[in-house]
């Protein structure tokens, strides 16, 4: 692969797959906007880090766009109401991760409409960076494309990592998911603005926006789009999946490595998903919170694919009785097919990481049990991890449960499942789930006092 | 060659002598009397170490739930100590939401162990707390005292049960916990919905009406995050008379042996075989799979 690079013009990174995209279903769909569910459910926990904290009482009227919960400490975010209506309860809702969790009831007024009234438009070129930093907080950003990380942390690198570099994520690399796309195509200037925000408030010199090579029409769309005092390259990366990975993405731009357990910021750099900065630059200078996000439905089983605006806390039912979904559905995935998250149950509100609904049938040939047999020693595994892990040795020390030797001789934490393991596994060994296995059980034993 | 081997050798006896740690010879006797099965039910790290503390009198022998009685009076008498007294306690697991009363939302594919379910969406079951009842606790135990019956609910055998605690540590809902056997009454449910929000996922779920803790002597039971809490300290206070108004029978007493007992008013349960996914919910458009 070394010297193919070499020659090649297209930037990429070494191993990864090629699933099929069906992203012919909703690439050509412009956005549209979804109606008002009759209540939305807003889970406390939409981000990484501390639940917010609800400031809003039972009963209470709010108006759309109003922050209704506020974050606890540094490492949260608030939650804003996305439609005019009362609050019904704080109660325990059921959540894509399982478990459920508190989540604030929103019964919508019928009348509601799409104006938000609650807003603070400000001059963002007089604030400090911290100031701005303060307000990416209040805004209630996190990152977009699926892992939901606070935005404003990503912008205050520790104390001697200033941030040189500015990366933005517009690979899609997922199956299915076409939203990114639509964005770059549809709101080109959305994310310029937010990308000329981001440059501000942690002081990179450059912002390099990486799309991949499918989505043409994109690279030419943003590329006439860049302001002239704006320093920001627009790059087409090969069309791979784990494109999208940012430690991926950072290999096939700069060709640099992120060292094991270290972060981006350890090379100056932060990584922003294309729809986060969209958003960013649409709601700072309002001085408006997040309240609705681009979503792609798809998925053979769905009437009406698309990209939708969805208000957060639309529950899944709501979404696909308006999309139309077909008797024969048999799984409903939460984000793209490789990495999402199957639900079991469409009481599940859209958060502010869902990226798409991908609904398959349940005669899908993907969907039928597998029959897993023995480890041939073939090492396509070995081929396509992105991470260069040895995914057939971990599996069969996950077999034997030797899950902390795992974790200390064979790099288990660097794993971020992306699935092309046990994608192109011959014996369809389910090697990602046995590694997520692995690491729950291992981050149990460390929370567990001795 | 010779002369270097002698001289290796003759460190060797040197440092056989000089380096030599007395150990007491009674701790590879009394280990010898141990079932070695290092369980960890004594609380120590193993027979090894059980041994030791027994030697120096730090531990009693009734301590091994594994050993029988016989075999610890043996110990005992060997050491010169006090047999001690120790109870019995065994596993109990706070669920009885069988495949039969407990509704299921989402039919699971993916890897067969409890762990991976609760990875993906919580597994199956409506209720989010319940057994996901794969039988990662069946397979972990070390003394064949859990299985699996066939509504998908773990049964601990209490003559077999040793409270290793292995079940506790592996179970992904938390539903194992260790009791003595004497701590009768009991709350085989971990739900924290309240009233019919609960009843539309299980037929055997407590609702959190209170009508235990009303019944009860005044602080035996504790309506806390919509589930009733049995405080144990007032164990001699519990009585059949917390059980026998409660509607869903989620409330139960343990006799000797096993044997579970329902309140007067608990709704009988006459459903044997499993409940279908379909029929779970109104309307079969719900059904979504879960995969891992």
């Amino acid at each position: 692969m070394g010297i193919l690079n070499f020659f090649s013009a297209t930037k990429t990174f070494a191993h990864g797959i090629h699933p099929v995209e069906h992203k012919e279903q909703t690439a050509d769909k412009p956005i549209r906007r979804l109606g008002f569910a009759p209540e939305l459910v807003l889970p406390l926990t939409q981000h990484r880090g501390k639940p917010s904290r609800p400031l809003v009482k039972v009963g209470q009227e709010v108006v759309r766009g109003e922050p209704i919960a506020a974050a606890d400490g540094f490492l949260s975010v608030p939650i804003h109401a996305p439609a005019d209506g009362v609050i019904r309860a704080i109660d325990l809702a059921p959540t894509a991760e399982g478990p459920r969790a508190k989540a604030i009831f929103l019964k919508v007024h019928r009348a509601s409409t799409q104006e938000v009234l609650y807003d603070l438009p400000r001059d963002l070129n007089a604030l400090s960076s911290d100031e701005l930093i303060q307000a990416v907080q209040d805004a209630g950003l996190v990152g977009l494309g699926g892992a939901a990380f606070p935005s404003h942390v990503k912008m205050k690198p520790p104390a001697g990592h200033p941030i040189a570099t500015l990366v933005v994520n517009g690979c899609e690399c997922e199956p299915y998911l076409t939203c990114d796309h639509r964005l770059m195509l549809e709101r080109p200037d959305s994310i310029m603005a937010g990308i000329r925000i981001a440059l501000q408030a942690t002081g990179a010199t450059r912002a390099v926006i990486g799309v991949e090579d499918n989505k043409p029409d994109a690279v030419a769309r943003l590329r006439e789009r860049i302001p002239a005092d704006l320093p920001v390259t627009v790059e087409a990366v090969e069309t791979k999946y784990p494109q999208g990975a940012e430690k991926m993405l950072i290999k096939s731009l700069f060709n640099r490595e992120v060292p094991v357990g270290g972060l981006t910021l350890d090379l100056g750099i932060a990584v922003y998903n294309v729809g986060t900065l969209a958003q960013m630059g649409d709601l700072l200078p309002r001085g408006r919170g997040l309240i609705e996000r681009v979503v792609t439905v798809s998925g053979p089983a769905v009437f009406r694919p698309g990209n939708y605006l969805v208000p957060i806390g639309t529950p899944l039912r709501f979404l696909l009785e308006q999309t139309g979904m077909s008797e024969q559905a048999g799984e409903v995935i939460l984000g793209g097919p490789m990495m999402g998250m199957s639900v079991a149950s469409l009481d599940v509100p859209v958060t502010k990481a869902v990226s798409g609904v991908v609904v398959l049938e349940s005669q899908d040939p993907d969907l039928a049990q597998r029959q897993v047999l023995p480890c041939i020693k073939c090492a396509a595994c070995v081929e396509a991890c992105p991470v260069k892990l040895n995914p057939s040795l971990l599996g069969e020390l996950a077999q034997h449960r030797e899950y902390e030797r795992m974790a200390r001789d064979y790099y288990l934490d660097q794993c971020f499942e992306c699935g092309c393991c046990a994608y192109v596994c011959p014996s369809n060994i389910p090697l990602t789930q046995y590694f997520r296995i692995a690491k729950a059980i291992n981050r149990d034993q460390t929370l567990k006092p001795h | 060659m010779s002369a270097l081997g002698l001289m290796l050798a003759s460190i060797l006896v040197l440092a056989n002598k000089r380096l030599f740690v007395f150990e007491d010879p009674r701790i590879d006797q009394v280990e010898d009397l141990l079932p070695k099965a290092n369980c960890g039910a004594c609380g120590t790290a193993g027979c090894r170490p059980f041994a030791e503390m027994l030697v120096q009198g730090r531990i009693e022998p009734a301590k091994c739930t594994v050993n029988s009685k016989d075999m610890n009076q043996v110990i005992a008498n060997f050491l010169g100590v006090d047999l001690g007294k120790e109870e019995k306690r065994v596993a109990r697991l706070a669920c009885a939401g069988g495949t039969h009363v407990a509704y299921i939302r989402a039919s699971y594919g993916g890897v067969e162990s409890c762990r991976a379910a609760a990875l993906v969406s919580g597994g199956g079951k409506g209720c989010a707390w319940g057994c996901l009842g794969l039988g990662d606790c069946a397979e972990v135990c070390d003394f064949d005292a859990i299985h699996m019956n066939r509504h998908g609910l773990p049964v601990v055998t209490e003559a077999d049960c040793t409270a290793c605690g292995d079940c506790v540590d592996v179970c992904p809902k938390d539903l194992f916990s260790l009791h003595p056997v004497s701590h009768q009454l009991w709350v085989a449910c971990n739900n924290q919905a309240f009233g019919d929000e609960a009843e539309k996922e299980c037929e055997v779920i407590c609702t959190a009406c209170g009508r235990c803790a009303q019944d009860s002597p005044e602080g035996l039971i504790e309506i806390r995050d919509n589930l009733a809490v049995v405080d144990y300290a007032k164990n001699s206070l519990a009585s059949r008379i917390a059980i026998e108004r409660c509607p869903t029978g989620a409330i139960v007493w343990l006799e000797k042996g096993g044997r579970v007992e329902k309140g007067r008013d608990a709704r009988k349960v006459v459903r044997k075989e499993a409940l279908q996914p379909e029929l779970a919910r109104a309307g079969s458009r719900s059904r979504v799979a879960a995969r891992a």
